[in-house]
């Protein structure tokens, strides 16, 4: 039983309770009927609930602290992972992880944010706020994965770039800059998965590719609900008629044809089943891949061009 | 209290806007000298005095850059369609009607083709009077239509920065200007195209993060706000205050992220210059 229970999965959370409860005196007493009954009942209020999420509420689904980060991907989805460290210019930063890994047979360069599950690594991992360096490094592995001809994966799950005076000292702006402008025109199939988080910037500095992916309950906009709801209501209160007004879903961005693809989630989110999102992703990326390497290198980055120049509505 | 003595303060300045005001005579925000507005106009909205660079709009560039009556403008009219049909305390699609009355823009950028010395250029300018100077879907259009004229005219591109960053009211579509513009980049350094970033004040967020940041050669003005993060952002999320002159052009010269700094009085002379060794 999940320890994390939202709000709005309280009731789900109290049934299901009352459920383990019954089930020890099934054995007892004569109340099979009764259990069965309510396993239904269960049933339908999860589909009832998770069927009708209001986009707030994908926000904390996307947030769940027991969802898989990246690193949990690699290690469900990939063998022999070996992680490479450093932006070789300052530092390694831990915010974005990345290295070499087969997927099946396919050798890919796999990069990602990656969050910590607990205050202490969450203190290492900055959150998954990435700096400067982190940016950088994922740019290095990058022009490595070309320079072997490897197609690259990167998970995104970010609540954004770290705001920080360090951070800007050492060029946060032009770190993610020169990361849209290589990977538009890197020459090798870059498909990129929105896991969690997609806030921002600090989001998109790894996520410009070929196909972009989202798992069902997870947000990508330009900034948090939270942050529009302070700076356009000038109240933190405002958080949810925000996350509405963003538009910020997986079905909304699909609709607005920035991503490609919706990844399914178990029923009530990525984290109720590791292996199961990880397997179906898998499978996913790996048909995507199959497709993506056809391409030649400069079919792909002209096709690149061409879908990140046709967002966007205008009238003229 | 004698009788000819305010009871109360029924004239509040406006103290966030610092846009040419109205009247005849101007007080410097950086030196509080009085300046009439004629000697500010001819001296480029500069304090004689302090240095100190108003913030201008894009219009003034236009007059400060182009030789006289060569610039072309492109795509004016290009609007906001409001995708999201968003709405906060106020809908979209109401700011931008009204903007557009106050402005006399349509968006927050205006594009087009002229000459600068006889050279020809692909040319942006952002306008923070445009619901600050913000990029939505429009923006990044024009600007990636322009850097499209640099490269099929094999002519410079320069981009003048003036935002606040990402439009909030376009969502995801904001953000993925960024991408649009610099894919765009991207193709025009590949073909040997010199591109030229001028930052002004202020020039933060998502606008910093791609095209401003990405110049051949970038130039900014004198103590011109330029950053990721806005200083509050970064404030409330150290708890600490920060350094005097952070983010100011100096802070970006001397950590490496512009190349110069140039008075506007020079800035024709400059990119002219730049373009003959970039040529």
């Amino acid at each position: 039983m999940t320890k994390n229970v939202l709000d709005f999965e309280k009731p789900i959370f109290d049934l299901e309770s009352k459920l383990e409860e019954m089930r020890k005196y099934q054995d007892t007493l004569d109340i099979a009927e009764e259990v069965k009954s309510l396993e239904e009942k269960v049933i339908h209020l999860k589909k009832a609930v998770y069927g009708n999420l209001t986009r707030w509420q994908r926000v904390q689904l996307a947030r769940h602290p027991e969802r898989p980060y990246t690193l949990d991907y690699i290690y469900l989805m990939t063998d022999d992972f070996i992680e490479l460290h450093g932006d070789r210019y300052y530092k390694d930063d831990k915010a974005i992880v990345g290295g070499f890994a087969k997927m099946d047979d396919q050798t890919v360069m796999i990069i990602g944010h990656q969050k910590g599950r607990d205050t202490k690594s969450n203190l290492y991992r900055n959150f998954g706020m990435p700096n400067p360096e982190g940016y950088r490094k994922a740019l290095r592995l990058m022009k490595l994965a070309e320079k072997f001809n490897k197609p690259v994966i990167t998970l995104l799950d970010t609540p954004g770039a770290f705001p920080g005076i360090e951070a800007e000292e050492n060029g946060q702006a032009e770190a993610i800059a020169r990361n849209l402008l290589e990977m538009s025109r890197l020459k090798v199939p870059i498909i990129v998965v929105i896991i969690g988080e997609g806030a921002s910037g600090g989001a998109l500095g790894i996520g410009v590719g070929d196909r972009i992916l989202m798992l069902q309950n997870t947000w990508y906009s330009v900034i948090s609900p939270e942050s529009c709801s302070s700076i356009l209501w000038r109240s933190w209160d405002y958080k949810e008629q925000a996350a509405e007004a963003l538009k910020l879903t997986a079905e909304d961005l699909l609709e607005q044809k920035i991503i490609d693809r919706i990844v399914p989630e178990p029923l009530g989110g990525a984290h109720k089943d590791h292996m199961q999102i990880a397997t179906g992703l898998k499978k996913i990326l790996m048909s995507e891949l199959v497709a993506l390497l056809k391409l030649k290198p400069e079919k792909l980055v002209q096709n690149r061009l061409k879908k990140f120049g046709s967002m966007g509505v205008y009238s003229e | 209290m004698g009788w000819f003595s305010r009871s109360k303060q029924n004239i509040s300045p406006e103290s966030q806007k610092r846009d040419i005001p109205d009247g005849q005579w101007v007080k410097c925000d950086g030196c509080q000298e009085i300046i009439h507005k004629n000697q500010m106009e001819s001296n480029l909205w500069v304090c004689q005095k302090c240095n100190h660079h108003f913030r201008i709009n894009s219009d003034n560039y236009i007059s400060i850059i182009f030789d006289k009556g060569s610039f072309r403008e492109m795509d004016k009219k290009m609007r906001s369609a409001d995708p999201l049909k968003f709405t906060d305390t106020k809908t979209y699609k109401d700011r931008i009607e009204s903007t557009i009355k106050k402005s006399n823009l349509y968006d927050a950028v205006k594009t087009g083709m002229g000459k600068v010395d006889g050279r020809r250029i692909s040319f942006a300018c952002m306008d923070f009077r445009f619901i600050g100077g913000s990029m939505g879907a429009v923006v990044g259009e024009k600007i990636a239509r322009a850097i499209e004229k640099a490269f099929t005219n094999k002519i410079p591109m320069v981009i003048i920065s003036q935002s606040g960053g990402a439009r909030m009211m376009e969502g995801a579509y904001s953000l993925m200007q960024m991408a649009k513009t610099s894919a765009q980049l991207a193709r025009l350094a590949d073909a040997k195209i010199p591109y030229i970033s001028i930052l002004t004040d202020p020039t933060t967020g998502g606008t910093t993060a791609s095209y401003a940041m990405l110049g051949d050669v970038i130039i900014a003005e004198p103590k011109a706000l330029i950053g990721f993060a806005g200083p509050r952002v970064i404030k409330q999320t150290i708890g600490k205050d920060l350094p005097e002159g952070f983010q100011r052009s100096e802070f970006l010269l001397e950590h490496g992220f512009v190349d110069l700094i140039v008075n506007r009085k020079d800035l024709k002379a400059q990119l002219s210059q730049l373009f003959e060794y970039m040529s």
